[in-house]
């Protein structure tokens, strides 16, 4: 089962835990209907798209309203300290919710009481969380876009806003900013670096890089980093082996980009339509 | 997986204690602490009023330690009562600055441009915002959903609605956003 923790961008939107179901452009949570076009929405639904082809159907997600102001992300830290302990998950994906060490590291204390330890990712705000708290390493996966990279690879950065002007954010300088994390205990078990071309690496440094099909627009286009996040987090829950896991997402994630045609203006949810066609056609090489 | 090990002895600059996660405002003189000090509590915000680090020391022998994520929100609120902090910095390198480089792409039609993790589209014919990307912190899709499909001068400034250190790195690609057009 794959567990996504995140937050959705309204203040009056409670606490929900429980099951999805995806329906048209929506995700349905208990009562409550989410639009799909960014943040963690998307990647939840681009989870359920990949799950639909795979041939997984369970999800379970942890959401809060949260416009940044904090108030709802501590609420779901608080319960995800109460909780997590008898959640049964083989992966959880931790996403939008706001950078905060000291409850971070509570929710990582309570993931020590599963029973089993499940595959840890963390992306967005959660990543940046772990990254300051210093426990990077206790995470299998980080999907940092070049932004967030940087921000990584610099040791003294307590955010991507404050990264270093030395440490450039060019797709040339990636290799030496992945070096750079592993370095300084910066950088997850694995690393999935979005961008033109997509980077899996580890502390041993780039393993794979993949590069096709290419769309530049994507690179302007809202939640296509949390597409690739929600594909790869199914795929790891799913059974697939981390590493295979992260090349197949990020071949699936450029083809569905593909396959919806893109302008710099394109929705993601156009993006994440295509997913299973994309999905099929790499996996089962149709 | 090595999540097991999760809690061995790590380097001293990221123990737990280490403040990663918070930053520090600098004022002028000490009743400008205090002033800021009343405004910021009376609003429910968690601060402490410390001496500054020596490599921001101006004089003033207090500054105020508050959550780094959340300046933009905070610097609002002083605003509104008309507080000015000299220095804003994160209290472990308080020598560093925010991000002052952009990206710019041009897509033709179109024109992005990124600071720092944030980038901001627009379609240049209209300066219709067409998407912002990037961002980790929870108001960036709250921002994406409100200014997505309005044009630039239409659109709610993020300095005005956003929240955190994401929120202020799309003001600044906004504003160079505008700038370039």
């Amino acid at each position: 089962m794959l567990t996504i923790v995140g937050t959705v961008p309204d203040n009056d939107f409670p606490l929900v835990t429980g099951d999805v179901l995806l329906k048209g452009d929506t995700i349905g949570i208990q009562d409550k209907q989410i639009p799909i076009n960014r943040g963690t929405s998307a990647l939840i639904a681009a989870a359920v798209k990949t799950f639909e082809v795979v041939g997984k159907k369970e999800i379970t997600v942890y959401l809060i309203g949260d416009i940044g102001l904090g108030t709802g992300s501590r609420k779901l830290y608080e319960y995800l300290t109460e909780h997590l302990g008898q959640n049964d998950s083989n992966a959880i994906t931790f996403h939008y919710l706001q950078p905060d060490v000291d409850w971070h590291n509570r929710v990582l204390f309570a993931v020590k009481e599963m029973i089993i330890p499940p595959v840890l990712i963390a992306d967005a705000g959660f990543m940046y969380a772990a990254k300051m708290s210093g426990q990077a390493m206790a995470y299998d996966l980080f999907t940092p876009d070049i932004g967030e990279l940087a921000f990584l690879a610099d040791e003294e950065a307590p955010h991507p806003f404050y990264t270093r002007g030395f440490i450039l954010q060019e797709e040339n300088r990636v290799p030496e900013q992945i070096a750079r994390a592993y370095e300084h205990d910066n950088a997850a078990r694995y690393l999935l670096v979005k961008g033109k071309k997509d980077y899996i690496a580890d502390k041993h440094g780039i393993q794979a890089t993949i590069d096709s099909p290419v769309e530049d627009s994507m690179e302007a286009i809202g939640g296509t980093g949390d597409t690739l996040t929600g594909i790869v987090s199914a795929l790891i829950a799913s059974g697939l082996a981390i590493n295979n896991a992260m090349i197949t997402a990020a071949r699936v994630n450029r083809l569905a980009g593909q396959l919806a045609s893109p302008t710099p203006a394109t929705q993601v949810k156009d993006i994440i339509n295509c997913i299973p066609e994309a999905l099929d056609k790499i996996v089962n090489k149709k | 997986m090595s999540f097991w090990g999760f809690l061995k002895p790590k380097k001293e600059k990221k123990s737990l204690e280490s403040g990663q996660d918070r930053g520090i405002l600098v004022f002028e003189n000490t009743s400008e602490v205090i002033r800021a000090e009343n405004v910021l509590r009376s609003t429910g915000w968690k601060i402490r009023v410390m001496g500054p680090p020596p490599e921001i020391r101006t004089g003033c022998d207090l500054a105020i330690e508050f959550p780094l994520i959340e300046e933009l929100n905070i610097l609002r609120t002083l605003n509104k009562s008309e507080i000015e902090p000299l220095q804003i910095v994160p209290v472990s390198s308080p020598l560093l600055k925010p991000v002052d480089l952009f990206h710019v792409k041009d897509f033709g039609l179109y024109l992005m441009v990124r600071a720092a993790n944030m980038k901001i589209t627009i379609e240049k014919k209209t300066r219709l915002i067409v998407n912002i990307s990037g961002g980790g912190c929870p108001d960036v899709p709250y921002l994406a959903q409100a200014m997505v499909g309005k044009t630039i001068i239409e659109s709610p400034v993020p300095r005005e609605i956003g929240h955190t250190l994401c929120g202020y790195a799309l003001q600044l690609a906004y504003e160079e956003v505008v700038r370039q057009c």
